[in-house]
């Protein structure tokens, strides 16, 4: 109650962290790697402004609610990514696709294209760990707001997109 | 755990590609099963390359593994090389080396400082670190920064890197920014011995026998010499198929491999323990007592002996960079032909294998792949096997704790090294 007057008189409180989830689906990872790469030399002024939520390469508690930016890296393979990725995007309020294979599906959608051969030789492992019948980009199931470009990310691309969303959702 | 019947399903949330599961199954105090899921060459790039030009191949098999994509880079290269019989010039042999050292510094810091670190201070991530430990973080991010550095001067990125081609590199490293390399290595390497120091006081132990098999390298360049195990066998490259056992595994998306009929190990420790001898001087020197752990049988001295081969990788491209003068060089330019090549390298988990074989136009007719996770299944799965009975009666967190721990020793792949193993207990 106190603090719903409190907002009356004088707004919102201000935001202090931007929530981040980094995920990853079918590709190599070098996405997240370089995500990795990009803290290097970023870690210390996102410390403040940015709260790392979910993010598994880093940390095993991860949280799925409240977040603001969902950055995805790789290609939906299976129903059990497709299922994550419609989560991810009912929770966060921006999507950002990172990568080529989450924005066009390639490099990890080799196997749409093989032919009738190829295709009878990978077939019992796509039955048996229930693969979909094709690898597709994130765009094509969920709505998506922002693109990283690049295999791996361009990384400077990256951090505009990061900073802009700081700015965005107002985080002092 | 008080019951003597349970299962243990530990599986990971959403992570895909080089993801593990572990599912463990108890019954009457005996370990019934244990098995290692492993999702790692789901996109097929054994079927992919078929059909493929040569010329293509390096930078699509760097796709196979963003973690590594130097060693699959590297080791087609390699392959193709040998296929085609074109041969390195000495300058691309150095700048080969580099790569794996840029790659190796880089790789095994991430895991070490990202990954098993938290273990050790009991944290959930080095993000969490405060206070006087807050300077983990620093240290995490200046030696990969530091790995990253030496792999961007070689190949252009560290991560598909750009510039290395069959028989050669498109650009040789530039002498400022050599320089400026040269810096950051040296700068780092006081950080790299604080983390072998605390590696090597940590009382993590598990101890059980197994056959090491590496790449045993004159100068631990990672690259080159012939396959021996601690059973005493020693491969040439070309025969590696004389030995390897492929052993389906039928939950898992990867194949198992055994070696002479036996299950056997690969990744840093099998190097330390067979090779220290080769490792540079300076890291000898200042590692001497944290080396005189190996040969060791504790499979947590793995990552022991990552950190030693940080310091190796540093000292050891601190000399080379500092004694070549870098020139542009004539490219090779292979022409395609009915041939097939083997490249073997170590890879940071281990030892990495490429066959390639190519029809007269150069086209690849037949691909095989074998990497190290694929090799350490086996391994990883006995350990397990054995290090359960000892753990009935503790706490099911505990258990699921131990386990997570036991993956990061090995380091078996990106994805399952990390800290998100989510264990339904049913």
């Amino acid at each position: 109650m106190l603090q719903k007057i409190k907002e009356l008189f004088v707004g919102q409180p201000k935001k202090t962290k931007l929530n981040v989830g980094v995920f990853s689906f079918t590709g190599d990872e070098g996405c997240v790697i370089t995500f990795l790469e990009i803290l290097n030399y970023k870690l210390d002024s996102w410390n403040g402004r940015v709260n790392f939520q979910h993010v598994r390469v880093m940390k095993k508690m991860n949280a799925l609610d409240g977040l603001d930016v969902a950055f995805i890296e790789g290609a939906i393979s299976n129903r059990k990514e497709l299922e994550k990725l419609v989560e991810i995007r009912q929770k966060a309020k921006k999507v950002v696709a990172i990568g080529t294979c989450a924005i066009n599906g390639a490099p990890s959608n080799h196997r749409n294209f093989f032919d009738e051969e190829k295709r009878k030789e990978i077939l019992p492992v796509l039955e048996r760990f229930h693969h979909l019948p094709s690898v597709e980009p994130i765009g094509k199931y969920v709505k998506v707001d922002a693109e990283v470009p690049g295999c791996p990310i361009i990384e400077e691309k990256f951090v505009e997109i990061m900073e802009n969303y700081i700015k965005e959702f107002g985080v002092e | 755990m008080h019951s003597k019947d349970f299962d243990i399903v530990v599986d990971p949330v959403s992570k895909i590609e080089g993801h593990a599961e572990l599912d463990i199954r108890v019954r009457n105090g005996e370990v019934e099963h244990v098995k290692l899921k492993i999702n790692e060459n789901k996109r097929f790039y054994t079927q992919t390359v078929r059909g493929k030009n040569f010329n293509s191949i390096p930078q699509l098999v760097s796709r196979i593994c963003g973690t590594c994509s130097i060693a699959h880079l590297n080791c087609s290269a390699e392959a193709l090389e040998k296929a085609l019989n074109v041969e390195l010039s000495d300058q691309s042999k150095l700048l080969r080396k580099l790569s794996m050292y840029g790659l190796n510094i880089r790789d095994h810091a991430m895991h070490l400082y990202l990954f098993c670190l938290p273990d050790i201070f009991e944290k959930d991530s080095v993000l969490d670190f405060e206070g006087e430990d807050a300077q983990w973080i620093k240290d995490a991010f200046e030696v990969k920064a530091a790995g990253n550095a030496l792999s961007t001067l070689i190949l252009g990125r560290a991560v598909h890197g750009m510039f290395a081609q069959i028989g050669g590199y498109a650009k040789v490293p530039e002498k400022e920014q050599t320089r400026q390399t040269i810096e950051k290595l040296k700068s780092v390497r006081q950080r790299v011995l604080k983390l072998i120091d605390i590696f090597y006081n940590r009382d993590f132990k598990f101890n059980r026998k197994t056959n090491h098999v590496c790449l045993i390298t004159k100068d631990y360049s990672f690259l080159e010499g012939e396959v021996q195990s601690s059973t005493g066998i020693c491969i040439p490259e070309i025969n590696y198929w004389d030995h390897l056992e492929r052993v389906v595994i039928p939950y898992s998306q990867a194949v198992g491999y055994k070696f002479d009929k036996g299950d056997y190990m690969v990744g840093a420790m099998s190097r330390m323990n067979m090779n220290k001898s080769a490792l540079h001087p300076e890291t000898k020197k200042d590692a001497a007592k944290y080396l005189s752990v190996f040969p060791s049988d504790n499979i947590y001295h793995n990552n022991l002996a990552q950190a030693i081969e940080i310091l190796h990788c540093i000292d050891h491209s601190i000399e080379i960079l500092e004694s070549s003068a870098f020139v542009a060089e004539k490219k090779a330019l292979p022409q395609g032909k009915e041939s097939k090549g083997v490249g073997v390298l170590e890879a940071p988990r281990g030892t990495l294998y490429y066959m390639m074989e190519l029809d007269g136009t150069g086209t690849i007719k037949f691909a095989n792949i074998i990497t190290p996770s694929q090799q350490n299944q086996i391994n990883l799965e006995e350990d397990f096997r054995q290090v359960i009975p000892a753990m009935l009666d503790r706490d099911k967190h505990d258990i699921e704790h131990e386990l997570e721990k036991m993956i990061r020793a090995y380091d078996p792949c990106f994805s399952c090294a990390s800290h998100f193993l989510k264990v339904n207990w049913i």
